[in-house]
């Protein structure tokens, strides 16, 4: 979470404690939901008739201080517990150790709305399963600083990865990877053909190291270029959701193929042209056939339409990711639930946060 | 124009990685040049490059499994290509668990040297990662440019010390000088020297051992006629030098320079199966 956002959203609920977090151009949403039984002792409080569950919000940082070197607590502490004191303005997280020691951090928070990101998993048209090794084995491929990367389906079924390159870069002078995965390295794969999306791949490696720390596959369910990709983990007493916006496909005149593109053209047959292996041949002839969908073309600059968040200028204005962007921000809504449907509104919208309470 | 190669054994492919990697320290872009034998990794003295040049060689029967190329012309049966290391560098490195690696100059939008790396996976299909690297091909006309330099007509030639403890001295000295100077004389020392306003700082090596070299008329350069205790000096960029030394992962089977005063320092790194030599000027 810690590499989403800098500040910790506690949500307690009767289905059990979520911890979520955003990050600053609200392009990456993360939540994780801690069932009842994960917990040896689970209280999420009395909500009146009219009130909802307390909730608020720390600042990352002192709430991961508290847990700063697992293997020393691993060895030290018994219990945790944490108790959220509202009229106390403190969370209080209290450490039970060896020899009768017990550490208790008070920590400040803000009360703030509920924080949740609009998606359906259900309406997604891909969904793929695989476990998170594949993906780590996958992902190693990249340079650590590569900010984005373009996740398609080819022929055969295959699956594929490819570093995204910015428009404002020479295809000539930049180097371009692409790594290709068999259907059958995955559980599942219900993908609609010829589909890819383009998100970002550094928040993504912060969920795939927690999945494979936890030995637990990864469900990476997405739709069209532009709508948010979900990255789900699920176990009997966590459910994690990761959303990251995805670059959106705008009409394009014709244009040279881009690098990073599905060629159109078919194989060279200049001085370069060379009996490909099969698998090559096979690769690049028939992404050459597809009449399919429109190449992912570099997008077109446009400005994003303005999007109010009454809470965020409430908080003063954080600097969102350079304009260049051309990622759509998440929609936040104060009452969606996953799984509902969001509301059937236009993608330029914002859901609007209701109205005063917390 | 063709060239495509194989790499089917993983300790080629990490050795011939691991050289990769050693180019990419010293230069941000250089000239590979293929012919039917060799590759060569060139960089060439323009000023852009502080004035330093390289020049490694490989022979490529030692590394790839295949090995099929055609030059620009029967007559000129080779291919000089400028491109960035680092990228090769990169691409090589996460292949070290491959089956094979397979390496093709193609021109789909631009030339580009397509590295295929197939790694084994749990599916029935293998795992196959390309990296596209762009290239620049270089004309026939510019050949001359490229050329192998010779050895210069040194003062002083000189085996090194441990390049590990070399470097850890050089290290250290960067931190004080932008410039070291590097004397020896033909008695087997050799001296690192920095000077600040603040610090001069000097470690002395012995008994290194001068490489005996043929002179033109065929006889062992006679030490006759030269003072074997005279030190010839060359005062250099101390950054240049370190990344020389950063670059080495194996330790070479010879290791020497030879100093022109006041002009250049050469520097030999002799492996089994590869040979680099590296020119730093000297500063006026």
């Amino acid at each position: 979470l810690s590499r989403i956002g800098d500040e910790l959203y506690l949500e307690p609920t009767e289905n059990g404690l979520s911890l979520r977090a955003v990050n600053s151009s609200r392009s990456a949403f993360a939540s994780f939901l801690f069932a009842p039984l994960f917990f040896q002792l689970y209280e999420p409080g009395s909500a009146g008739p009219d009130a909802e569950l307390f909730r608020c919000k720390v600042h990352m940082k002192s709430f991961l201080g508290i847990f700063r070197s697992l293997p020393s607590l691993e060895k030290s502490v018994g219990k945790c517990l944490i108790l959220l004191k509202p009229r106390a303005s403190r969370l209080v997280l209290q450490l039970h150790c060896k020899y009768g020691v017990t550490k208790t951090h008070n920590l400040a928070f803000q009360e703030c709305e509920r924080l949740q990101a609009v998606f359906d998993t259900q309406r997604c048209a891909s969904r793929l399963c695989a476990p998170a090794r594949v993906l780590a084995e996958a992902v190693v491929h990249f340079p650590l600083t590569l900010a984005e990367v373009t996740l398609g389906t080819g022929p055969g079924g295959k699956i594929s990865l490819r570093n995204y390159v910015e428009d404002e870069a020479e295809p000539s002078k930049t180097m371009v990877t692409e790594l290709w995965l068999a259907e059958d390295e995955f559980q599942s794969v219900a993908v609609a053909p010829g589909s890819h999306i383009t998100f970002c791949l550094k928040e993504f490696r912060g969920l795939l190291s927690f999945a494979e720390a936890s030995n637990l596959p990864l469900t990476i369910h997405f739709d069209k270029p532009g709508r948010p990709v979900v990255f789900t983990l699920d176990d009997t007493v966590l459910e994690v959701h990761l959303v990251l916006a995805t670059l959106s496909d705008l009409e394009s005149n014709s244009r040279s193929p881009s690098t990073n593109g599905v060629s159109h053209l078919p194989a060279p047959s200049d001085d370069f042209a060379d009996d490909l292996e099969s698998y090559m041949v096979a690769m690049e002839t028939s992404e050459g056939g597809s009449g399919g969908p429109p190449s992912p073309t570099f997008p077109l600059r446009t400005p994003q339409p303005a999007e109010s968040d009454p809470q965020e200028q409430e908080e003063g204005a954080v600097p969102g990711t350079p304009p260049h962007k051309k990622f759509r921000s998440l929609f936040f809504g104060s009452v969606m639930t996953p799984g509902r449907p969001g509301p059937a509104t236009t993608q330029e919208v914002l859901a609007e946060d209701s109205d005063g309470e917390c | 124009m063709r060239f495509r190669a194989k790499i089917v054994d993983l300790a080629c492919l990490n050795h011939f990685s691991r050289i990769i990697t050693t180019i990419a320290k010293l230069a941000k872009t250089c000239i590979l040049r293929l012919t039917v034998c060799k590759l060569y990794f060139i960089l060439s003295d323009k000023v852009a490059n502080g004035g330093a040049s390289m020049w490694c060689e490989l022979s490529q029967g030692n590394f790839f499994d295949e090995f099929q190329m055609e030059g620009v012309a029967a007559e000129h049966n080779e291919i000089y290509l400028e491109l960035v290391p680092e990228n090769l560098s990169r691409a090589l490195k996460t292949a070290q668990s491959a089956k094979a690696v397979k390496i093709k100059l193609t021109n789909k939008h631009c030339p580009c040297l397509r590295v295929a790396v197939e790694l084994p996976s749990l599916s029935s299909s293998s795992r196959i990662v390309t990296h596209d690297i762009p290239v620049g091909v270089i004309p026939r006309r510019m050949w001359n440019d490229f050329r192998e330099p010779s050895v210069p007509d040194f003062d002083v030639s000189i085996y090194l010390p441990v390049l590990k403890t070399m470097k850890s001295v050089v290290e250290r000295m960067k931190n004080l000088s932008n410039f070291i100077v590097i004397e020896a004389n033909l008695s087997g020392k050799l001296n690192l020297k920095i000077e600040t306003d603040l610090v001069s700082v000097t470690t002395h090596f012995k008994d290194l051992g001068n490489p005996p070299w043929a002179s033109e008329d065929g006889c062992q350069s006679s030490a006759q006629g030269r003072d074997l205790e005279s030190m010839a000096e060359a005062c250099i960029d101390i950054k240049k030098l370190q990344q020389l030394l950063a670059g080495q992962q194996v330790n070479p089977t010879k290791a020497l320079c030879n100093i022109v005063r006041k002009r250049i320092v050469h520097f030999i790194l002799l492996h089994e199966e590869v040979s680099l030599q590296y020119f730093i000027p000297a500063i006026a």
